[in-house]
């Protein structure tokens, strides 16, 4: 348990470390992915298996989706002209290193309180009522409202697509 | 997690597999041995500068993928991974088949392959949702995401005679999760192969295997989640589960030459506008009856 811990831990540190190393755009989309799954995988260890899980479910969809559209804006649109992934050095060294040490500094000296009770027996149930909890018909009938929307829009802009022009009507 | 798994489902998982994997690459292009052999021996293809690191990655993790996925799929009685959130586990590795495909046609510094990768991209985008919400039927019948637990749930009533429309739609996302037969737009003969054009020899083999175990194990979730896992009469657990997941491959392999290719963007239109609303009025049904 302790070995897959740092296991996972270094890998998502040193994937993350890769992100700024790598001198291509997929390479670096993927990097910062295997970060995120490895954080997935802490999750498992936790017992957290729900968001574990959903966490490798959400991050893979996006990744894919951010590479498509970073390397649809770039110079080169394949992305396979070798490129430096940092802008502004010596500037963003200073940044990030003063955030990490305050980000440090802060878990170091908080005083962390001590734990009450126990882990729930279904933690995925438990995550469920803490979110939504006496509002589950309000973010029930929201989601089906956000729905709506993204099909309505998607509905909108396909009869738009670039072999339909000339067939003259709408969907 | 499963601490009481036995351990012969370790065993059993790799040949069940396999041999679903070779049946299907028979049906698919003749005896599948001499391809192996050809494949084995072959010569890797290289392109101008191609991203062989990721290339690699995404034929390996296609596999991978499959693999894991079916690992939460119970061969009879017991899986070989029994996590209580095994619904949303399928779901997730069945997604890392995204990156693989893009990976892979975006790393050869070719046209085809990375229009391919880009097709798949967009079709995943339009047969995900859908999909989702047939999972998520199958979860609210059974009050679950334990995939144990929606065979449980079917022993009165197989969830396919009632939640039909869920199990069409997932049998439609199956095909385009294992870009199959009327799916297999970003493997397309008008670009070459798409995806696969440049590959050849070893890298083609894993490619090709990890296509096919993706085949077998959308068919094979089909069955605990839709048709009562193993239950049926005289055959023990696994023979039913054997026998409704060659059944459901064999729907799949027949749709490849009874349907014509779709195109991406009529099939995004389609997915949208009439999928995810049937699926949907399904979820609102079975959500009634269950509450």
């Amino acid at each position: 348990m302790d070995v897959a811990f740092w296991v996972l831990a270094v890998v998502a540190a040193a994937a993350g470390v890769a992100v700024f190393v790598v001198d291509s755009m997929a390479r670096a989309t993927f990097a910062l992915l295997a970060s995120l799954l490895a954080v997935g995988g802490i999750f498992l260890l936790l017992d957290l298996h729900y968001l574990g899980v959903l966490i490798v479910l959400m991050m893979v969809m996006e990744m894919l989706v951010m590479a498509v559209f970073m390397i649809m804006y770039m110079m080169n649109p394949a992305g396979l002209m070798p490129m430096t992934m940092v802008h502004n050095h010596r500037g963003a060294i200073v940044i990030a290193g003063a955030v990490f040490v305050l980000l440090a500094a802060g878990a170091l000296l908080t005083p962390w309180p001590h734990r009450r009770g126990a882990p729930p027996a279904d933690p995925t149930h438990a995550l469920g009522l803490s979110i939504m909890g006496p509002k589950m018909l309000v973010m029930m009938v929201i989601g089906v409202a956000i729905l709506a929307t993204m099909i309505a829009t998607v509905v909108l802009a396909t009869h738009r697509g670039r072999y339909d022009a000339d067939r003259g009507h709408g969907s | 997690m499963a601490d009481d798994t036995p351990l012969w489902t370790l065993a059993a998982y790799p040949v069940v597999l396999g041999a679903f994997v070779l049946a299907t690459a028979a049906f698919d292009g003749g005896s599948p041995l001499p391809r192996l052999a050809r494949l084995l021996v072959g010569q890797r293809r290289r392109t101008l500068l191609p991203d062989v690191l990721l290339m690699r990655i995404g034929a390996i993790s296609l596999l991978t993928a499959a693999v894991l996925a079916g690992a939460v799929l119970p061969l009879g009685e017991v899986a070989l991974l029994d996590l209580d959130v095994g619904v949303v586990w399928f779901n997730a590795m069945e997604v890392c088949a995204w990156g693989a495909l893009w990976l892979t046609g975006w790393s050869a510094n070719s046209v085809y392959p990375l229009v391919g990768g880009y097709r798949f991209v967009s079709q995943g985008l339009a047969y995900e949702l859908p999909h989702m919400f047939a999972l998520i039927t199958v979860a609210v019948g059974a009050g679950s995401l334990r995939v144990a637990d929606a065979v449980q749930a079917q022993q009165g009533l197989w969830f396919v005679v009632w939640m039909p429309v869920a199990f069409v739609v997932y049998l439609v996302s199956a095909l385009a999760m294992a870009f199959w037969g009327p799916m297999s737009q970003p493997l397309g003969p008008d670009i070459a192969g798409g995806v696969t054009a440049e590959l050849a020899g070893a890298d083609r083999l894993v490619f090709q295997a990890g296509r096919y175990a993706l085949l077998v194990v959308a068919a094979g979730a089909a069955v605990p989640l839709f048709l009562g896992g193993g239950a049926g009469p005289l055959l023990p657990a696994w023979g039913w589960v054997a026998v409704k997941t060659a059944a459901v491959l064999g729907v799949l392999l027949w749709a490849r030459h009874r349907f014509p290719a779709i195109r991406m963007d009529r099939f995004m239109q389609v997915s949208w506008v009439v999928l995810i609303p049937l699926v949907l009025v399904q979820l609102l049904v079975v959500s009634i009856v269950v509450m």
